[in-house]
């Protein structure tokens, strides 16, 4: 490699910057021009998408876990520059992700569709860069598209981030035009890192990933000093000491070097092997002559919103829970233990970041380990407040005891979603159903608003997401952030078939919501489940107080009208089937549920928001 | 097949003609459009008697037939010479026990009283039509091309010219019939002399132009309620008709019981001529091939029309035993059930209960309609 070598690199040819964008505007693309630009990739290996390992994110189009490449780049001013790209991800699940890929930065590209405008979780990740005082460099692509509005929204981001209309670049990452362009003005405007190049060495762990030949790689920052091959390094959150056994960058594919520098960007591997032991967030320093004070901001993953899995095929518990444990070592929020449901059987309860959490992790279950999953709805923690002033938490409606509680806590979010103006109203009503308090509304430009609100997590963990689409037409984008908790009139709603309650459909509900939840539950499994031999009613209810009631209706005609000498073969074939089918039934008390039935009712109301 | 211990055997023959296809219909026939010139109609009951022949060679004829049942198809499109001839073969190869039933289906728009008068003479013993209602809008939707008036005519004649033994058969339930449509289809079959009555819920099977219409939504499909509704009213009526039931789908006066299809239900031995046609001998099942050509080849050239077979096991066996015998009103014996089921059925008044020694399964009328159910209780152990 040409030019300043890893580990040796004057910060002042340093630049580390992250790429802010919505999925589908470009970032990716962008990415792939940057690493063609600059020659670290020739053109006969370039591929699509060049930096998403995951076929997930291949397919999704969304960056799941952030990455860094070194980018060598000789300027129009003459220097050989050396750019760091570090990759953020791109949801709100994982925000905190962000902020360390975001504080590893000087700078970053504020990057947007010239078609579309800003988005909301772009907005949220701006605020984000501006609160760490990264410099912006704001960027319009697609600018080759017919429906691309370059003035419009070179305004509307003018006005955001508080510059000149005129200082937007306008690129299109697909053919290539004003790629050099960005690179220029990165240089130009993002800021040197500055450190301490004698002091003890501090580097700050922005990702880590599981590898299955090398074990953890964690990327890191030098904020401070220098790490070298030779060092012992300490997690300063746990004191725990590892070997080194490589040091390098990625550029794009691994170079191994001798140690990284202040304002370095790099990979460390210390043979661990499960990514908790090498966290988001912390402060890596040598294990001798270590820092004493860490670079702050480490925070453990929490997660927000739990749900049950669950094989299809009962036998194949045993591997979903190898699938889960070796998931585990690669994603440091995943939690789970086993749970046992009436109406599913084996399966474990787990807590996620949010929805796109979840997703990713089912998906990722079922593809990586060829399982067929079925998850429960998906809840939020409940803080409660017995009678004599005990609390407890709860992640899991079965936990949700019917009395002596004094007081319930819901966890809440700000809320910001960015539409159209002529669906204003339909999306204020929305968030009013969904118990939402307004904070304020902005124009961004003439026809683009933003409204701020408050809502329960619960309400956005329910079908927010997909409610905010259908009313919009697809054209509202929706961020929010954890802001606390407020206090709740909230009930838990059990389905009871034939006076048993079936423990999959149990709902943490607020009170005024019970009834509704109630009817379309029973309506449902009233549909779905068959007729039997005796009416079985089906009843939501709230402690032992029924609120709504369905009846399946006694079968009274099960029999074959016609069994003569040609039918006879048939028919026993026919019963045999049924059998084989009676066997695969669930029993909720005397009444025979086809596992189908128990899927399909869980089904409906599984559609997570995909963003 | 070795020598067999002289028993009951009775003979199906399988006439798959029809002038018209009717729309719920997915019986296995054709009609002449269906079949193009492959198969000669006008002969066909030469093939049928050629594997009377071969069927009489390979089981010995030591063997006496106790019932003969031609269906179809419309087994009158071979007119009364050629049942007769066939017949003829059957007497003449295998030899009829004294007293045989002998029993053709007949489209009762195919017949007129000088061919019933031939068959009477040919020795036919029973006539069964298919009248399925009185009511004109219920034959409409069915796409029978009979009028209501046809089968009653039909079955005084049969009556007329010495036929002891007459049935009609009924379909309920079809969309658009109504409690009364029905009632007055059951009084006027009633009023015809018959001995006895076949009554069949109207089964959607896929395929047909009546499955086609109802996903279309030309119809709706048909009620189990009321399916179950209208079966009551049948048992009702036939009931203080004199003929109680005694299988399923079933009624007669007594002495009119369908000996054939007792054989059917109480697992005895058959051999099915024609095409498509199932056999049942010792405990082996094989059936045709379906369509009429390949088949006439195969009969022609004296080999088998075999086109499948099953070795029935003892659990096999048992399982339809179970499953036609329960469907009768003479019941099981307790023994080959599982007693364990017997006290639940009892308790929802499914089945009667039994005897205390010697005890038989008979259904209930509520079991009737849940027959099936009890079946699968019955054979859980």
């Amino acid at each position: 490699m040409p030019g300043p070598q890893p580990g040796s690199t004057d910060p002042s040819v340093i630049r580390n910057f992250c790429i802010i964008a919505h999925i589908d505007h470009g970032k990716s693309t962008l990415a792939d021009r940057m690493l063609q630009v600059t020659g670290v990739v020739d053109d006969r290996s370039m591929r699509a998408q060049y930096l998403d390992r995951m076929d997930i994110e291949r397919e999704r189009g969304i960056t799941i876990k952030s990455q860094a490449v070194r980018l060598p780049f000789k300027a129009d001013d003459g220097v050989e520059y050396v750019l760091n790209m570090i990759d953020t991800p791109g949801h709100v699940d994982f925000t905190y992700e962000v902020s360390r890929s975001l504080a590893a930065c000087e700078g970053a590209i504020l990057l947007v569709d010239a078609a579309q405008g800003i988005e909301a979780q772009t907005l949220a990740n701006l605020y984000l860069a501006l609160e760490n005082d990264l410099v912006i460099v704001p960027v319009l692509n697609k600018i080759d598209l017919p429906a691309a509005q370059p003035e419009k929204y070179a305004a509307e981001l003018a006005r955001i981030i508080g510059c000149d209309p005129a200082e937007v670049l306008l690129t299109s990452a697909k053919t290539g035009l004003g790629v050099r362009e960005v690179l220029e003005r990165v240089v130009e405007t993002i800021p040197a890192p500055q450190g301490s190049a004698d002091g003890p060495a501090r580097a700050m762990i922005f990702d880590s990933v599981y590898d299955t030949y090398r074990g953890v790689v964690t990327y890191v920052r030098v904020v401070d000093g220098r790490i070298g091959t030779r060092d012992k390094v300490a997690m300063m959150s746990t004191g725990a000491v590892h070997e080194l056994l490589e040091v390098g960058v990625i550029s794009p594919e691994p170079v191994v070097s001798k140690g990284l520098g202040v304002g370095e960007v790099g990979y460390l591997i210390t043979g661990v092997k499960d990514v908790r032991q090498s966290r988001v967030g912390d402060t890596i320093t040598t294990a001798q002559k270590g820092a004493t004070e860490s670079l702050g901001g480490y925070r453990d993953p929490k997660p927000m919103v739990y749900s049950g899995l669950y094989p299809i095929d009962g036998s194949d518990y045993p591997l979903l829970r190898d699938a889960l444990d070796k998931l585990k070592l690669n994603d440091a929020a995943l939690v789970y233990e086993p749970e046992t449901s009436l109406a599913l059987g084996f399966g474990f309860r787990c807590g996620f970041l949010g929805l796109l959490h979840m997703e990713i992790v089912r998906e990722r279950l079922e593809r990586e380990a060829n399982l067929d999953l079925i998850s429960t709805a998906p809840n939020v923690i409940y803080r409660l407040v017995r009678d004599d002033g005990t609390e407890y938490v709860v992640t899991n409606p079965s936990e949700f005891p019917d009395h002596k509680i004094a007081h319930i806590f819901e966890p809440i979010v700000k809320a910001t979603v960015i539409l159209p103006s002529e669906f204003v109203g339909t999306v204020m009503e929305l968030c009013q159903q969904r118990r939402g308090m307004m904070l304020g509304m902005d124009y961004l430009s003439e026809d683009r608003v933003e409204l701020r609100y408050t809502l329960p997590m619960a309400e956005i963990v329910f079908d927010f997401f997909d409610a905010l689409k259908s009313k919009t037409k697809g054209y509202a984008s929706l961020d929010y952030e954890l802001s606390g908790e407020q206090e709740a009139d909230l009930v838990k709603v059990d389905i009871l078939l034939h006076g048993e309650a079936v423990d999959a459909f149990s709902s943490i509900v607020h009170r005024d919501k019970a009834m509704a939840y109630g009817t379309m539950m029973t309506a449902k499994l009233k549909e779905l489940i068959p007729r039997q031999q005796f009416e079985v009613p089906i009843q939501a209810a709230i402690g032992s107080r029924v609120i709504t009631r369905e009846t399946i209706r006694a079968i009274r005609k099960d029999v074959l009208a016609k069994c003569y000498g040609g039918d006879i073969s048939r028919k026993r074939k026919l019963l045999e089937k049924q059998k084989e089918g009676k066997k695969r039934m669930k029993m909720v008390g005397r009444v025979e549920v086809p596992q189908e039935a128990f899927i399909a009712a869980l089904s409906t109301g599984d559609e997570t928001s995909k963003k | 097949m070795s020598a067999r211990e002289p028993s009951t055997l009775s003979l199906y023959v399988h006439v798959p003609f029809c002038s018209s296809r009717c729309g719920y219909c997915d019986f296995n026939t054709y009609t002449a459009t269906e079949l193009g010139g492959e198969v000669r109609r006008d002969t066909f009951h030469e093939v049928l008697a050629a594997e009377v022949r071969l069927a009489a060679e390979q089981l010995g004829t030591s063997q006496q037939v106790s019932t003969v049942f031609i269906g179809g198809g419309t087994p009158t499109l071979l007119g009364s010479s050629g049942l007769n001839f066939v017949l003829g073969e059957i007497r003449s190869s295998f030899g009829l026990v004294d007293g045989a039933e002998v029993t053709t289906e007949a489209n009762p728009d195919s017949v007129d009283q000088t061919m019933l008068e031939e068959l009477r003479a040919g020795g036919f013993t029973r006539m069964s039509f298919g009248m399925q209602s009185a009511a004109p809008r219920v034959l409409q939707v069915l796409e029978r091309t009979h009028t209501p008036g046809a089968s009653v005519q039909a079955a005084k004649w049969a009556r007329e010219v010495g036929f002891e033994h007459v049935n009609l058969d009924l379909i309920y339930g079809t969309p658009g019939e109504s409690d009364d449509d029905l009632k007055a289809s059951v009084d006027i079959a009633v009023s015809t002399g018959i001995d006895h009555l076949s009554a069949y819920a109207l089964i959607v099977e896929e395929g047909t132009a009546l499955s086609r219409r109802i996903a279309r939504g030309q119809i709706p499909a048909p009620d189990d309620d009321v399916c179950a509704d209208r079966y009551e009213l049948i048992d009702q009526l036939m009931s203080a008709a004199g003929m109680p039931w005694y299988e399923v789908s079933n009624w007669a006066r007594p002495g009119g019981q369908c000996q054939h299809n007792l054989a059917y239900w109480r697992s005895q031995d058959w051999w099915g001529i024609g095409p498509g046609a199932h056999s049942h001998i010792d405990g082996t099942r094989w059936w045709n091939i379906k369509h009429p050509a390949p088949y006439a080849e195969r009969i022609r050239a004296s080999e088998s029309a075999s086109g499948g077979h099953e070795l029935l096991t003892i659990d096999d066996l048992r399982v339809e035993q179970v499953m036609l015998g329960v469907r009768l009103a003479e019941g099981l014996p307790v023994s080959v059930v599982d007693e364990a089921a017997i006290a639940g059925l009892v308790a929802r008044g499914l089945i009667e209960q039994p005897a205390p020694c010697d005890g038989r399964v008979q259904l209930t009328l509520a079991g009737r309609l849940l027959a099936d159910a009890v079946i699968r209780d019955l054979l859980v152990g």
